[in-house]
């Protein structure tokens, strides 16, 4: 659980340049991280990548916190 | 200038006489190459004709899962999709009074829908590796009309508003997105003209011949190349002075 959440925020900061301790549970990625919609797409797909799963369109479209990564992560990881 | 050593291109229609031209001059400028469209043998000697760094996909690009199924096998054979090259299109020409609408849906289908489509599975690739170039071989007669062309026109100035936006949504990614507008051309699509057709035709081009493929497909060489890297959402127009836009 705290593996998973540790590597989603290591994705978020490196990929959105934002210092780690604004990367909270709650923060939404578009409106406190500054993420535009392009980033929720790559994010998403380094999340698949960095998890080996598939997160399908309409689970995506509901991922708009760190912490609704982690939850998605955590319920459907294979590792 | 114009290198494209280490780039890998998908061209769809590439069995046609643009499509073929457009494979060879990018593999003629280093490129690996990947031929699709619906005629295996013609790709193959197109292929052939190239070398180890081509190869063939057949696809069919009025049926979703088979361009899904394209993208992964480009992707699969040459390891990326840098360059895609939407070539492939038809056409069902009729008066509009006369027009079916299977002659309307079948040209909107493949022109527009399906490079839509095409276009949508090999960004992703594009967008992770921070480099892309999309070329989609519109028309003149997508911006002029043409009568008899109803369906072709809108689906060819369809793709031209379509470029625009995806080069608006994916400019910051260094991702380009253009067209390539051709006149008349000497291919295959236009020796079905007749010769009274081709006279008038030729009345209205200044340059007063028909252009060639390989024309046609140095424009795409250079939209192709990092040199035209701060071009995007534009329409080369390539066709001997026909239409000044």
């Amino acid at each position: 659980m705290s593996d998973v959440a540790e590597r989603v925020k290591k994705i978020v900061v490196e990929h959105l340049g934002v210092e780690a301790a604004q990367v909270k549970e709650e923060a939404k990625f578009i409106d406190d991280l500054g993420a535009d919609s392009l980033d929720t797409v790559e994010l998403v797909m380094a999340f698949e990548e960095e998890f080996s799963i598939e997160i399908p369109d309409d689970a995506a479209e509901k991922i708009q916190t760190v912490g609704d990564a982690i939850n998605f992560i955590t319920s459907n990881a294979k590792s | 200038m114009f290198d494209l050593t280490g780039k890998a291109a998908l061209v769809t229609g590439a069995s046609g006489g643009i499509g073929g031209a457009v494979a060879r001059a990018l593999y003629g400028q280093g490129a690996a190459v990947v031929l699709s469209g619906t005629r295996a043998e013609a790709l193959e000697q197109v292929r052939a004709s190239l070398g180890d760094r081509a190869h063939v996909v057949a696809a069919r690009m009025d049926d979703a899962a088979d361009i899904e199924r394209l993208a992964k096998a480009a992707e699969a054979a040459t390891g990326k999709i840098d360059i895609l090259v939407n070539n492939a299109g038809i056409t069902r020409d009729n008066i509009s009074m006369r027009m079916k609408d299977e002659e309307w849906e079948n040209v909107l289908q493949v022109n527009l829908t399906g490079t839509f489509r095409l276009t949508r599975a090999a960004i992703r690739g594009m967008m992770r590796r921070r480099f892309g170039r999309v070329i989609n071989i519109t028309s003149i007669v997508g911006v002029t009309g043409n009568p008899g062309q109803a369906n072709y026109a809108a689906a060819k100035a369809g793709l031209i508003g379509m470029s625009k936006s995806l080069a608006q949504e994916l400019a910051s990614r260094s991702i380009t997105v253009n067209c390539v507008a051709p006149g008349f051309i000497a291919t295959p699509m236009t020796d079905a003209l007749s010769a009274d057709q081709k006279k008038a035709i030729l009345g209205r081009v200044p340059a007063d011949r028909l252009g060639t493929p390989e024309e046609i497909a140095a424009g795409v060489v250079y939209l192709a190349s990092d040199e035209a890297a701060y071009v995007t959402g534009q329409t080369l127009h390539i066709n001997g002075g026909m239409a000044m836009i």
